[in-house]
C-alpha cells in the first residue's frame, strides 16, 4: 500500500480463480451474430435485412456501443481464409481485405514497394487499434478523415469486391462516392486493395495534422509523383479531412508540377467544412502547410 | 455458431472459462460483469482513451472494440493476471515509485500498453514510449511520470539481460 492508493493488487496466487457473476450491461441494440465459414456464404448473408460485416470491428463496434448503428446480423468475416496476405504481383502490390493494419506496419513488402502507405501506417490509430483493424475495413468504411482511402485514390490503386454477380475491379477515383458512400452494392464484399509498387522513379509524401498522434485528422495529405528531371510529373495530391470523401486538389497538383510550391499553395482549391475539430478556414490554412511539406518530401530524391 | 446468444470457450488469466455470452456483449463487459475482472477499465467505450485495454492471444486490443464472442477459443490475459503472474512486477513498482498514476483509472490500460512495448527487448526512445501509450489517456499525471516509469524499467530490464 503506498500514499496514491492501490497499486500492487494482493490476490491470490496465479492463476485467479474468477468469481462468476450476471452482468446485464451491454451497449449495442441486439443483433444475431454469425461467424461465417466462406465468402459465398458472407455473400449469401449479407442479402438479409439490415446485415452488415465485421471485419476488424474498430469502427463498426465503436458506432454499435453508441447505437449509432444497429444491424440485425452481424457476419463475422475473421475467419475467412486467405484474405490477409499481402503480396507483390505483376508491377503491383496486392493487400488482402483482411490484412490488419499491425501486419502492414510491419509488412517488408509494403516497406519495400508501397513506400506510401507505409508512411500512413503509423498515423493510423493507435496500437492496439491497429492490432485489429483491417485494410480492407479502413477502405469500406471510407470514413472522409481517415488516411487509407487517401493513399489508395493518390497511389491511382483498385479494390476487388465479390457479389452475388462474381468479382469486380474497381478504380479508386470510382470507389469513394459520398461520406462513408462507396461504390459497393449491398452484398459486394471488399476483398483486396491493390496498388502500383513503387519503382525508382516513384516519390511519395505524406503529412497529417491530429490533436492527438493516431486520431483521425484535422486534415491529411497523401501524395504520389514521379520524378522527371529536376521537377516532378504526375503529381496526385490526396487530401482527406477536407471534404465527405477523399480529395484531388488537381490545380494544385499542375501548379506543383510546374516546380512552384507557392503556386501550388495559392492554387489549393479544397472547400472543406467546418467540423468539431477545426473551422473551414484553420483547415484550408493547414491544407497550405501540410502541402509545403509534402512537396519537401516528393522532391527528396530517394523519398 | 450464430444467434443473438453463443457459447463460448475462452482461457482467461490462464483459466478455461465456458459462458453463454449475448452477441452483442463487448469483451471488456463480459471480464467485468460476467467474470467479475474489474482491473480493466471501462471509460469511453468506442476505442478513444485505451483504459479497457487487454490482450487477446498475446497482442493489446480495444476491450470495449471487440466482442466477447469474437473470443470463442482465443486467450486472453487481464491486468490481473500479468499482475498475478509477476509479469509486470517491475512496471508496477515503477509505477508506484514515480507517481506514475493518480486516480488509477487508466492505469490497468496504460500497464498493459507499456508491457506490449517493452516485451519488444529493445530499449525504447522518449518519443517512442510518448507514440506507444499515445491510444492510453490519463488524464492526472500529464504523462511525464508514465514515460519516466517506462523508460526506467526499460533500462533496468535491458541491464538485466
Amino acid at each position: 500500500m503506498n500514499l496514491l492508493g492501490t497499486v500492487r493488487i494482493d490476490l491470490p496466487a496465479f492463476p485467479v480463480t474468477i468469481r462468476k457473476k450476471r452482468g446485464r450491461h451491454v451497449k449495442p441494440a441486439p443483433f444475431a451474430y454469425k461467424k461465417v465459414r466462406s465468402l459465398d456464404e458472407a455473400v449469401a448473408l449479407l442479402g438479409e435485412k439490415d446485415a452488415k460485416l465485421l471485419a476488424g470491428g474498430q469502427s463498426l463496434i465503436a458506432t454499435l456501443n453508441m447505437r449509432l448503428s444497429s444491424p440485425s446480423l452481424l457476419i463475422d468475416i475473421n475467419g475467412l481464409d486467405g484474405l490477409s496476405s499481402i503480396s507483390g504481383k505483376g508491377g503491383a502490390v496486392e493487400i488482402g481485405a483482411l490484412a490488419r493494419h499491425a501486419q502492414a506496419e510491419r509488412s517488408d513488402v509494403i516497406a519495400k514497394h508501397a513506400p506510401l502507405i507505409a508512411r500512413a501506417m503509423p498515423h493510423i490509430g493507435h496500437p492496439a487499434i491497429r492490432n485489429r483493424g483491417t485494410v480492407g475495413g479502413s477502405i469500406a468504411f471510407a470514413d472522409p478523415a481517415a488516411e487509407l482511402p487517401a493513399c489508395l485514390l493518390a497511389l491511382d490503386g483498385e479494390v476487388d469486391a465479390t457479389g452475388p454477380k462474381g468479382k469486380r475491379t474497381i478504380k479508386a477515383q470510382d470507389f469513394f462516392r459520398g461520406l462513408f458512400e462507396t461504390a459497393l452494392a449491398p452484398q459486394e464484399v471488399l476483398t483486396a486493395i491493390r496498388v502500383p509498387a513503387a519503382d525508382k522513379g516513384a516519390r511519395v509524401g505524406f503529412a497529417e495534422l491530429a490533436r492527438r498522434h493516431g486520431d483521425y485528422a484535422i486534415v491529411g495529405l497523401a501524395a504520389s509523383a514521379r520524378a522527371d528531371g529536376k521537377g516532378l510529373s504526375d503529381v496526385r495530391l490526396a487530401y482527406f479531412g477536407v471534404g465527405n470523401t477523399p480529395v484531388r486538389a488537381k490545380k494544385a497538383e499542375a501548379a506543383l508540377a510546374s516546380g512552384n510550391i507557392d503556386a501550388a499553395v495559392a492554387a489549393l482549391d479544397l472547400d472543406p467544412n467546418d467540423d468539431v475539430q477545426a473551422t473551414a478556414r484553420v483547415k484550408k490554412h493547414l491544407a497550405g502547410v501540410l502541402l509545403r511539406r509534402v512537396a519537401k518530401q516528393l522532391l527528396e530524391a530517394g523519398s | 455458431m450464430s444467434g443473438y446468444a453463443l457459447e463460448i470457450a475462452l482461457t482467461v488469466n490462464g483459466e478455461r472459462v465456458s459462458e453463454r455470452v449475448d452477441a452483442r456483449k463487448t469483451l471488456v463487459d463480459f471480464l467485468r460483469e460476467d467474470l467479475a475482472l474489474t482491473g480493466s477499465h471501462v471509460g469511453c467505450e468506442h476505442g478513444v482513451c485505451g483504459a479497457c485495454t487487454v490482450r487477446v492471444d498475446g497482442e493489446i486490443v480495444r476491450g470495449c472494440l471487440m466482442l466477447a464472442a469474437q473470443c470463442d477459443g482465443a486467450t486472453v490475459d487481464t491486468i490481473e493476471g500479468m499482475s498475478d503472474s509477476g509479469e509486470i512486477a517491475d512496471l508496477q513498482a515503477a509505477f508506484e515509485q514515480r507517481n506514475a498514476l493518480q486516480c488509477g483509472y487508466c492505469t490497468p490500460g496504460m500497464l498493459a500498453a507499456a508491457q506490449d512495448l517493452l516485451k519488444r527487448g529493445a530499449v525504447p526512445s522518449r518519443d517512442d514510449i510518448r507514440e506507444h501509450l499515445s491510444g492510453n489517456y490519463c488524464r492526472c499525471t500529464g504523462y511525464h511520470a508514465i514515460v519516466d516509469a517506462v523508460e526506467a524499467v526499460a533500462q533496468a530490464r535491458a541491464k538485466g539481460r
